[in-house]
């Protein structure tokens, strides 16, 4: 089960600021009663783009200039919380193609790089300029480039930083560890009578 | 040079490394509940894929189960198609369900405890975060996601790169009604919310080692609030006495054998960490948040910061948390009032957490006007409590005694603030929104401070009310 080499990305970005964007903002529980991913895009950072009466608060992802973004902006700390994939699903389900942060909460990353959306570290400085740069020409495509760990956006080139097994599985293609997994599974099932575990009562 | 509890944990259950420079691990221990599985358990439907080892995984359902009535269909048409496909899974996959008929029904991080499912030196994994809870015992456990559960299911291993290990080192006494999960919230306060990233947190020193099993679940289960993707403390006598006799523990000679091993597992005297912190327990008060995330705290008699005195960096984030509670800098919240009381969560639902607040409760009632729940958080908790007299203590103060499940610590069942209520919280997260209400607002404290806003209608100093 080969996938893709995800080596670039290209398009225009949305900021949505903020430090410490928690999954419960990405996709607030009670949008996670379901058995399946469909759907989850249209609910994400659904508390900060609606009223409660579902009215639009003109949140930077559902303004015109916006419209077809597929490169999210955010702050430090992005994706902290709960372990849901939900919030991933939720942004790739949206559209976005992949994310720029000051830095990531761990499990949040994990659950990205599997889904092949890549999660970029920026440093605060940087975030700034290409979130005011989006914001003022939301024309400007921005390009990431997974195996320099450059950022190209109209004026601005700067670096960025991502976990090189995370870069290594992108570029290869192995982001998703599954077929890796199964093809071990005969060493797996050696293993495992050493392997502790619960007694069957 | 010695070795921590995670690096023989770690090394005994790596199968190899993969190609992108990962370790495949085994997990000896997999849980599963109805809101990150079904999808897991679709896509392993689509491969074809059967469930490698289906004796090595547990569910129950805790998240969407309502608390106060639990006749089946559920109202919630959504929470119904749940635990239904949950109930299918795991008939069709051959997998232990804890469905709440079994009368061991619970938070999952509740019930593998109770069940003895949970063993020191096990790998563990759950699609929840909080699943560090099990570090208690001395596993090593983490949170994942719905592919990582697939991975599970399929492989009983998943891709895992190692983590640094940073001791946290708490000394000297704890102060009357101060609590572990006082400890807790002033560690990630004290390290920042995204401290531990990239870490295992291993709890340690003597007023760790002094804590009973369940008070060190508190202080593992919100490792992840502090960014350590898991949390732990080394198994000894107490972690044994915990587990004996439970269904899941091995018993007779094995039971004897088990033991030589768990003693083994701990970390050497001479173990090498990547970090270590210290702690004087003496220093640490009842602890309360003030804003949108666990790090936001302060000691009950401390006012709320200002955001200009904070480092930079968490300028923006203090503001953004005073506009959403409505609070000021400066503020003190002893005194502030609330409009509900929720006891409950796999951080603090277990019996000693009932039975240490029933102590204050006896003989007082919850202050007009708040909406008081107790939520034991399993099936095993409501039989115990109920057994010692502890839920009509809590019952006769006026709190709704409720049925075991996650409730209100997030908004996936109808137990939900309204509006801009302020919530005192045994919970573990007070993220914008986290308890249903966009516009709700939650205050982490210990379950006794918990009591304590109960019978007085606001935030209060537990040490205080219950003099």
């Amino acid at each position: 089960m080969s996938l893709a080499p995800i080596k670039k990305v290209t398009g225009r970005a949305v900021p949505v600021e903020g430090d410490d964007i928690d999954t419960d903002r990405i996709i607030p529980a009670r949008y996670m009663r379901c058995v399946t991913f469909d759907g989850l895009g249209e609910h994400l950072f659904r508390d900060v783009r609606f009223t409660p009466e579902g009215k639009s608060k003109n949140h930077p992802i559902d303004q015109p200039k916006h419209k077809g973004a597929t490169v999210l902006v955010s702050g430090m700390n992005f994706g902290c919380g709960s372990s849901r994939e939900h919030a991933p699903q939720a942004i790739v389900r949206a559209g976005f193609k992949a994310v720029i942060a000051g830095n990531f909460a761990e499990i949040f990353f994990g659950n990205s790089t599997t889904l092949g959306l890549p999660c970029v570290a920026a440093q605060p400085p940087d975030l700034q300029a290409l979130s005011k740069l989006v914001s003022e020409k939301p024309e400007t495509e921005v390009e990431i480039d997974l195996e320099k760990l450059r950022v190209k956006a109209g004026p601005l080139a700067f670096s960025v930083t991502m976990k090189p097994i995370a870069q290594q599985g992108l570029l290869s293609g192995r982001y998703d560890a599954i077929a890796d997994l199964l093809a071990n599974l005969p060493k797996v099932k050696d293993l495992a009578p050493s392997i502790p575990g619960p007694t069957v009562p | 040079m010695g070795k921590t509890l995670f690096q023989k944990v770690w090394d005994r259950h790596a199968v190899g490394q993969l190609l992108d420079g990962s370790t495949q691990l085994f997990i000896g221990t997999h849980l599963i509940h109805e809101v990150t599985s079904p999808q897991a358990f679709g896509m392993l439907r689509d491969l074809g894929l059967k469930v490698a080892f289906p004796q090595r995984t547990f569910a129950t359902v805790d998240h969407i189960v309502p608390t106060d009535q639990r006749v089946e269909p559920f109202q919630d048409t959504l929470a119904d198609a749940m635990i239904k496909e949950l109930r299918k899974n795991c008939a069709d996959f051959s997998i232990t369900f804890f469905d709440i008929p079994s009368g061991k029904q619970g938070i999952v991080h509740i019930v593998g405890p109770e069940q003895g499912i949970t063993q020191p030196g096990t790998t563990i994994a759950c699609g929840d975060s909080h699943t560090s809870t099990h570090g208690a015992f001395g596993a090593v456990a983490f949170g994942i996601g719905t592919s990582q559960v697939r991975d599970v299911l399929a492989t009983q291993t998943m891709a895992l790169s190692p983590l640094k290990v940073r001791r946290i080192e708490v000394r000297g006494k704890l102060g009357p009604g101060v609590y572990a999960k006082d400890i807790i919230l002033h560690v990630i306060r004290t390290l920042g919310v995204n401290g531990g990233t990239g870490f295992a947190y291993e709890y340690a020193g003597p007023t760790i080692e002094g804590l009973s099993i369940e008070e060190r679940m508190t202080i593992c289960n919100m490792s992840i609030e502090g960014g350590a993707r898991a949390g732990y403390v080394n198994p000894d006598e107490k972690t044994f006495a915990y587990l004996r006799g439970r269904p899941y523990c091995p018993k007779g000679k094995d039971w004897d054998a088990a033991i030589i091993e768990w003693k083994k597992v701990a970390s050497d005297p001479d173990a090498k960490y990547d970090d270590v912190k210290v702690f004087d327990a003496a220093e640490i008060r009842p602890t309360v948040t003030w804003g949108i995330n666990p790090g936001q705290a302060i000691f009950i008699d401390e006012a709320i910061p200002e955001p200009e005195k904070l480092p930079a960096a968490d300028r923006a984030s203090a503001k953004e948390a005073l506009e959403h509670m409505k609070f000021k800098a400066g503020q003190r919240l002893s005194g502030q009032p609330i409009q509900v009381a929720f006891f409950g969560s796999c951080t603090n639902a277990r019996v000693s957490d009932f039975v240490e607040a029933s102590k204050f409760l006896k003989g007082r009632k919850v202050a007009a006007g708040v909406r008081a729940i107790a939520v034991p958080g399993s099936q095993g908790v409501t039989k115990v409590c109920q057994e010692m007299g502890i839920d009509r203590i809590f019952k006769e103060a006026g709190f709704d005694w409720r049925e075991a499940g996650c409730s209100m610590c997030l908004g996936m069942n109808p137990d939900q603030l309204v509006g801009d209520e302020i919530c005192a919280s045994s919970s573990n997260r007070n993220f914008k929104g986290r308890q249903g209400s966009p516009t709700g607002r939650t205050i982490l404290m210990s379950p006794v401070m918990v009591a304590a806003a109960a019978v007085t209608g606001k935030v209060s100093d537990a040490r205080q009310v219950f003099a």
